[in-house]
């Protein structure tokens, strides 16, 4: 294949930006919606072509492109296997998705919020083809400039304090990371990561390197104790801001965990488990609690995020088939779910202009569609079997259950905590006591906004029911992933002994 | 003889044509017009003599000119750099009734020391290299001489920069006295680590060359002068003296002192820590953009120290590169600048910049991409610079440095995004004149297409950057 599909894939949605920062403006920007629609639906569609032609059986990367980029250093490549093409899929889907939500809710400087979603949307997908740290790096870092902006120009009233908690946050956690590719570079002579998987990091410089990288990578998750930028900038942010950046902005650090920490410093996986294990559950359960809290609903979708973040990242560190597979399913499936309660605050935001639980209740009675795909977001976040939340936290306990007994006790712990918050929300919300005159005139959901939250809603059902596909894309990769783990780790042991 | 006068050719052209731009101004009433496209087209003129002048090191008059590829990079990238900073002032300088036919021969002049000081391989024509650049830059910093702000800046750099080159000369006698000779390269030879009275010599040269770059605790003159000067001399001062200081910097690390790397080298790794610290702090309560470029200069030339700290062939590379799109960011923000002119005045002030991206979206999103550049961000070119800089420290294992300087980083970061947040998310909406200034408006974009399209071929500049240490 000598057509390069991935270089087509990352730089079509920044192309068609061109095209709408050089069109002229008209009324309703019609012209700019319609570009970056079209551009991202073949961005999707191609992504989908992509998926399809994807070798599933073999475990190693493919359409890789490779470009020598700077002189005897880095080369520029590209690469897809079984577990970022999920990635990619993901975000070619919910791009339209935030695309089609800004022409509600986004009312001054259209073209300039639809160039922003098509920039971060180049930035996401380079993150998630790249096969060089440097290249990962570049796309990793970049996409902080779109979403400073989208926060800080389209956000609520303190949208500076969140876009420069946000940025600076990311930045900071980043920087460590950036020296440590360096010291990789000077120690393995490549920055391209299958290359570095056979030279092997000598073990001990293993565990400084890993820490690098998960300074960058936990505040990204976000992990406790660094989650606290993630309220503050979910509740400032856009709702395509939002959705974007509980979609799949936080499942970077989570794909980094997969694609750099594990593959390239196993020892260092290996001896830092506990550590990933015990700041999961505090997330699991410290702020499922602070979620059962809060009164505004955005703020709550957030705290779960981190949540369900932290069973992300346990499932990752339980190092067993279900608990590797059942984390990414669950990236998946937050990246849905989360993306459609927050379009569902959106919706109601958009009409209300208020996010406080308190001046909402018996939506039911007024707008009934809306209120039922609610319910079933709500439901599918909570964990209810049937939809992909369930698989993705049933997997993880699964495998966090063979390796150790009372973390994944506590973790089930969060499962009725997430209920709980889940329950009261949509009780407080659709359901209970109107104190709000303003809702009886409420309008139910127009016919855009039944696209895009009875796709999502599709989806989740779809793929609780029937998650072949995805299980099966994953297969392939996953245990290529742990078969090189664990073989590092027995040659590690050897060598020890020796 | 001749031939050697033919290695000097951009040098005799430039004093040549000073010289008669200089009677013609005095002759002529009224013809600051004329001597500015004059200099431009002599400008243009030595770039394609350079162009055309072999690449092979020649040393002559007693080995004490030096042409090589490392200088005529120099000389290059001072030029064009001049050029557009000169271009781009222009109607500011028309604006602000500084007008005067001395404006563009003074920088000229500037430019022909500063030629001296990149190709100079010993000791006295480096000094008067130095000097013919500082005495244009006294009369550049106050040539707006009705402005007591100017005039004050120009007093300023002057008696701080007499003191400088004072201890510089001081260190040249010292270095003569203990070696015997002002040749670099004798020098070179003579020196080692057992020769005190030559180190006591370095220090006070290094004091000088960390002066004219300005880097802490030698920065002082900086926020004054670039904030008195008028913004075309500003500009001009914040990139080319720049250049000219650093390359000579990395010509003494380079040559006459390469043997002494371990003396130098922690005085260098303090300046470049020191700088990088103070320029990302200082910068975060000022209010004057002129005045937070200069901190923000102050902490760029700290990461290009840190290049040199490295001591190593890398690390100079790598410094070069720095100071290169160092350049390229400065001359676009400036240009910026000239854009901002409200009711005939121009505005200086962060906050006069607010909320403009709702009447000026171009300038604006230029504004963003040159600072989101100079605070590193990838994939900027702002970011590569930095990039090769921490590539080269960490190949020596100074990771103390590296994470210092990425730490503040991440703290210079805060002021770029404050100047971004005032264009950006403030609800008011400023309009400035409609300047339909064509230079002006192709400099920045030409600045803005270079640091966006960096990331698509970024060997191109390391290619030129590695060829020019190799005598």
């Amino acid at each position: 294949m000598n057509f390069p599909i991935l270089s087509t894939l990352i730089f079509l949605p920044l192309l068609s930006s061109l095209f709408i920062f050089l069109s002229k403006d008209q009324k309703n920007n019609r012209g700019a919606i319609y570009i970056s629609l079209f551009a991202s639906v073949a961005t999707f569609l191609l992504s989908l072509f992509l998926w399809y032609s994807l070798d599933l059986s073999s475990p190693k990367f493919q359409f890789v492109e490779e470009k020598f980029w700077i002189n005897n250093f880095i080369k520029f490549k590209l690469g897809v296997d079984g577990i970022s093409i999920l990635f990619i899929v993901l975000t070619t889907f919910i791009t339209p998705i935030c695309i089609i939500s800004c022409i509600n809710s986004v009312k001054d400087r259209v073209k300039e919020f639809l160039i922003a979603i098509l920039v971060l949307e180049t930035f996401m997908i380079g993150v998630f083809c790249s096969l060089d740290l440097v290249i990962f790096y570049l796309f990793f870092e970049a996409g902080l400039i779109p979403m400073f902006l989208i926060i800080g120009v389209w956000g609520g009233p303190k949208r500076v304090y969140s876009a420069f908690k946000f940025f600076l946050y990311t930045l900071l956690g980043s920087v460590l990371m950036l020296v440590a590719i360096i010291i990789i570079y000077w120690l393995t002579g490549t920055t391209d990561i299958t290359l570095i998987q056979d030279i092997k990091i000598p073990k001990e410089y293993q565990n400084l390197l890993w820490l690098a990288f998960f300074s960058s990578f936990a505040v990204k998750t976000p992990m406790w104790p660094v989650h606290t930028w993630l309220p503050d900038a979910h509740v400032e942010a856009p709702t395509a801001g939002s959705v974007i950046l509980a979609a799949i902005l936080l499942k970077m650090a989570g794909y980094g965990f997969l694609r750099f920490s594990i593959p390239l410093f196993p020892a260092a996986s290996d001896f830092f488990t506990p550590l990933i294990y015990a700041l999961s559950i505090i997330a699991i359960i410290y702020t499922s609690l602070v979620a059962l809290m809060q009164d505004d609903m955005k703020k709550l979708i957030a705290y779960s995020s981190v949540a369900h973040m932290g069973y992300v990242t346990l499932g990752i560190f339980t190092f067993t088939k279900q608990g590797i597979e059942g984390s990414i399913f669950q990236m998946i499936s937050h990246g849905l779910i989360s993306a459609a309660l927050f379009l569902c605050v959106g919706v109601v935001y958009d009409r209300l202009k208020s996010r406080m639980i308190s001046s909402y209740g018996g939506l039911v009675s007024y707008i009934p569609k809306y209120s039922f795909l609610f319910l079933v977001f709500a439901l599918a976040a909570l964990g209810l079997p049937g939809t992909t939340g369930f698989l993705g936290e049933f997997l993880v306990l699964a495998g966090s259950f063979q390796k150790n007994y009372i973390v994944a006790m506590l973790a089930t712990i969060g499962v009725i905590l997430g209920a709980a918050y889940i329950l009261w929300l949509t009780k407080r919300v659709i359901f209970g006591q109107t104190n709000n005159e303003e809702i009886k005139n409420l309008k139910d959901i127009n016919k855009l906004e039944i696209v895009m939250l009875v796709s999502l809603a599709f989806l989740i059902i779809f793929f609780g029911v029937f998650p072949y596909p995805l299980i099966e894309t994953l297969n392939t990769s996953v245990d290529n992933l742990m078969m090189n783990y664990e073989q590092s780790l027995i040659e590690m042991n050897l060598a020890k002994n020796d | 003889m001749i031939n050697n006068l033919n290695i000097l050719l951009p040098e005799i052209f430039l004093s040549i044509s000073i010289l008669s731009i200089l009677m013609l101004g005095v002759f002529l009433k009224k013809s600051f017009n004329l001597i500015f496209n004059l200099s431009s087209v002599i400008i243009i003129v030595t770039i394609a003599i350079i162009f055309n002048s072999s690449n092979d090191t020649e040393k002559v008059f007693l080995d004490s000119f030096s042409r090589d590829s490392f200088s005529s990079f120099f000389k290059i990238l001072i030029l064009v750099s001049t050029f557009f900073v000169m271009n781009s002032s222009k109607s500011f300088i028309c604006d602000n009734k500084i007008d005067k036919f001395e404006y563009p021969i003074i920088i000229l002049t500037s430019i022909l020391g500063m030629f001296f000081m990149v190709s100079s391989n010993d000791l006295i024509l480096f000094y008067l290299g130095l000097e013919l650049q500082s005495l244009a830059l006294y009369i550049l910093a106050s040539i707006d001489r009705d402005n007591l702000r100017s005039s004050e800046s120009g007093i300023k750099y002057f008696v701080l920069s007499a003191l400088s080159s004072g201890l510089l000369l001081y260190g040249c006698s010292l270095l003569y006295g203990f070696t015997g000779s002002t040749n670099f390269d004798l020098i070179s030879s003579e020196l080692n680590s057992t020769n005190i009275g030559a180190i006591f010599a370095m220090v006070f040269i290094l004091v000088g060359l960390a002066f004219k770059v300005s880097a802490v605790p030698f920065h002082m003159w900086t926020p004054d002068v670039y904030e008195g000067a008028p913004t075309s001399i500003t500009s001009f001062f914040a990139v080319v003296p720049k250049v000219a200081g650093l390359a000579l910097l990395i010509k003494f690390m380079f040559i006459p002192f390469a043997n002494i790397l371990l003396e130098w080298q922690t005085i260098i790794i303090f300046i470049s820590v020191a700088s990088m610290i103070l320029g990302a702090v200082a910068a975060i309560v000022q209010k004057n953009i002129k005045r937070l470029l200069a901190y923000s200069s102050i902490g760029h030339i700290g990461y290009a120290l840190a290049g040199v700290a490295t001591g190593a062939t890398s690390g100079y590379e790598s410094s070069v590169l720095y100071i290169t799109i160092y350049v390229v960011m400065n001359i676009g923000a400036f240009s910026c600048l000239y854009l901002m002119k409200k009711d005939g005045v121009y505005k200086e002030n962060i906050s006069d910049l607010s909320g403009i991206s709702k009447k000026h979206p171009v300038l604006a999103i230029s504004f963003l991409i040159i600072l989101f550049s100079l605070a590193g961000i990838p994939p900027l070119a702002g970011f590569f610079a930095k990039f090769y800089i921490f590539k080269a420290v960490l190949e020596q294992n100074m990771y103390a440095l590296a994470i210092i300087g990425l730490l503040t980083t991440v703290i210079s970061a805060f002021y770029y995004l404050r100047i971004i947040k005032t264009i950006y998310f403030e609800d008011k909406s400023i309009a400035f004149d409609n300047v339909n200034n064509k230079v002006v408006q192709f400099t920045i974009f030409l600045s803005c297409t270079i640091l966006i399209s960096f990331f698509l071929y970024p060997s191109i500049l390391n290619n030129i950057v590695n060829t020019l240490f190799f005598n």
